[in-house]
């Protein structure tokens, strides 16, 4: 009797755990790295905890692809290595699709695109360079032209950039010659010194630009000379994906893509950065 | 191993060796001056004078350098207008000064206190010996309390020494490229942290494998048959 008791409490846990695996088998664990200090598209609330467009949006796409996911947060600098080092599975942290990253890292169909150009204060000179909007894709003769007529601007300035960006390759492609450009751990950090007076510009993209106009630091900043994008800025936000997990890749492809077709990077977009970023194909 | 990959990190590495060591040596050297003083300072009769050395010994041996190095760049940045009146706000504009700043004050208040212990190390009965000969005031210090308080004192200041140069690794996060800085630069760039981060480690030991010979030396030099050559023996002789 007691032996046959037994052998049904084994074999009700027995089958409770293999319902248990069932469950999981379903739903596949998948861990997102984000930087958490990007606002608006990733960052630390007051609660302490990671909010943003980006989680948002992660959540979306993670419902679509039939994940439970997890974020966690992770410097900038490692954000790659880590990924390679199976930390986690992908990164959603503003990062651009650049040739240089794909020889290492597979990405998405982008997620959201945007412009970058300089962070300034109001009072600086630097407030009067030309504006204007160009594309380093599609006409970089342009697009080199107005970096040429920005230089003797910048001559003998400071820029503030965020290290491991688009944003750093591309000055120190550019400005190098003209200008001194120090690299920052956080855009948080160029923006302390921005407003110190440490640096005379940052260099960003504007839709961190914008976040930190509305913050105490930024409130006297302002978005100067042109818009860049495409080319060595990147091509696209997307999420990062090892290059062997060919099956992730493809669940958040459809994911990103049901997602910019219904509407929902519309509509996320507007809420935390106030424009559509949309990628325009 | 890809050793193509590290001999190129290495070239790019060296690069930031001056800056690491400039800050190192620079820091070191103001820090003991200012060590001193406070060691002094600690000693003094007046009171309050030895209240201020010890409330700095412990605020800047009780934060993390980390810490100190963020509150004096970023934390001071926003102080501007007032430090612009006082007419110092060039030398906290520069990375390189604040970084030079954050690494003396904490070096000068771990050297503080080794400096106090080596001057308390010295014998009472050499110091009324020197008396009787006549000596007194500086001529007494120079002859008798400062040659047996700096044997006394090197080892352990050796072992700051070699902490400090470990230390300007810290500073690139305040935009400062030494080469830690550049390591990390050159894994953004590659995303290979194991290998370049061996070549910086490397680079590291080499810098205070030589320090550790030169300490070594000194310690030698200045006291014989106190150094690492007779230690041996006296331990020998101490079992006796």
């Amino acid at each position: 009797m007691k032996l046959t008791r037994f052998a049904v409490a084994a074999a009700a846990v027995l089958a409770l755990g293999f319902a248990a695996t069932d469950a999981s088998a379903q739903m596949r664990k998948v861990k997102v790295a984000t930087e958490g200090a990007y606002a608006p598209w990733n960052f630390v609330n007051s609660a302490g905890k990671l909010e943003g467009f980006e989680l948002d949006l992660g959540a979306e796409l993670c419902k679509r692809a039939k994940f439970d996911c997890e974020f966690v947060a992770q410097d900038w600098d490692g954000i790659i290595p880590s990924l390679q080092a199976k930390k986690y599975d992908a990164i959603m942290a503003g990062m651009n699709i650049t040739p240089k990253r794909l020889e290492t890292i597979n990405f998405t169909t982008a997620y959201a695109a945007g412009a970058h150009g300089f962070l300034i204060q109001k009072s600086s000179s630097l407030a009067k360079l030309p504006g204007g909007e160009f594309n380093l894709t599609k006409d970089l003769a342009s697009a080199e032209k107005a970096i040429a007529d920005l230089k003797p601007m910048l001559k003998g300035k400071i820029l503030g950039v965020q290290g491991s960006t688009t944003n750093l390759a591309w000055a120190e492609k550019y400005f190098k010659d003209v200008a001194e450009i120090r690299e920052y751990k956080t855009t948080e950090q160029h923006d302390l010194d921005l407003a110190a007076g440490r640096i005379d510009a940052a260099v960003v993209a504007h839709s961190a630009a914008k976040a930190t106009m509305e913050t105490a630091t930024g409130k006297d900043m302002a978005i100067a000379g042109p818009a860049f994008s495409g080319g060595m800025l990147g091509l696209g936000v997307a999420v990062g994906i090892r290059k062997e997990d060919n099956d992730l890749k493809a669940a958040f492809d459809e994911a990103v893509k049901s997602a910019i077709a219904d509407g929902t990077i519309k509509r996320l977009s507007e809420k935390w950065f106030k424009v559509d970023m949309t990628p325009k194909s | 191993m890809d050793f193509a990959f590290l001999y190129s990190s290495f070239l790019r590495l060296i690069a930031g060796i001056p800056l690491t060591l400039q800050l190192a040596f620079s820091s070191i050297g103001l820090g003991f001056c200012l060590a001193v003083l406070l060691a002094a300072m600690m000693r003094s009769r007046l009171l309050p004078l030895a209240w201020i050395a010890e409330g700095f010994v412990f605020v800047f041996r009780g934060t993390p350098l980390l810490v100190q190095i963020f509150l004096i760049y970023y934390g001071l940045g926003q102080f501007r207008p007032y430090l612009d009146e006082m007419g110092i706000w060039w030398f906290f504009r520069s990375p390189y000064y604040c970084a030079l700043l954050a690494l003396t004050l904490n070096t000068a208040a771990y050297g503080a206190e080794i400096v106090r212990g080596g001057l308390q190390s010295v014998p009472h009965g050499q110091i009324e010996a020197a008396r009787a000969f006549g000596m007194s005031g500086f001529t007494l210090y120079r002859r008798i309390v400062a040659p047996i308080a700096l044997r006394q004192a090197l080892p352990a200041y050796g072992n700051e020494i070699i902490l400090m140069i470990k230390a300007t690794s810290l500073v690139s996060t305040i935009t400062l490229m030494e080469v830690t800085g550049l390591a990390h630069k050159i894994i953004s760039e590659t995303f290979r942290a194991f290998e370049v981060f061996f070549v910086a480690g490397a680079i590291y030991l080499a810098i205070n494998f030589a320090m550790a010979r030169l300490i070594a030396l000194a310690e030698d030099r200045i006291a014989p048959d106190l150094g690492r050559a007779a230690a041996t023996i006296e331990m020998g002789k101490l079992s006796h």
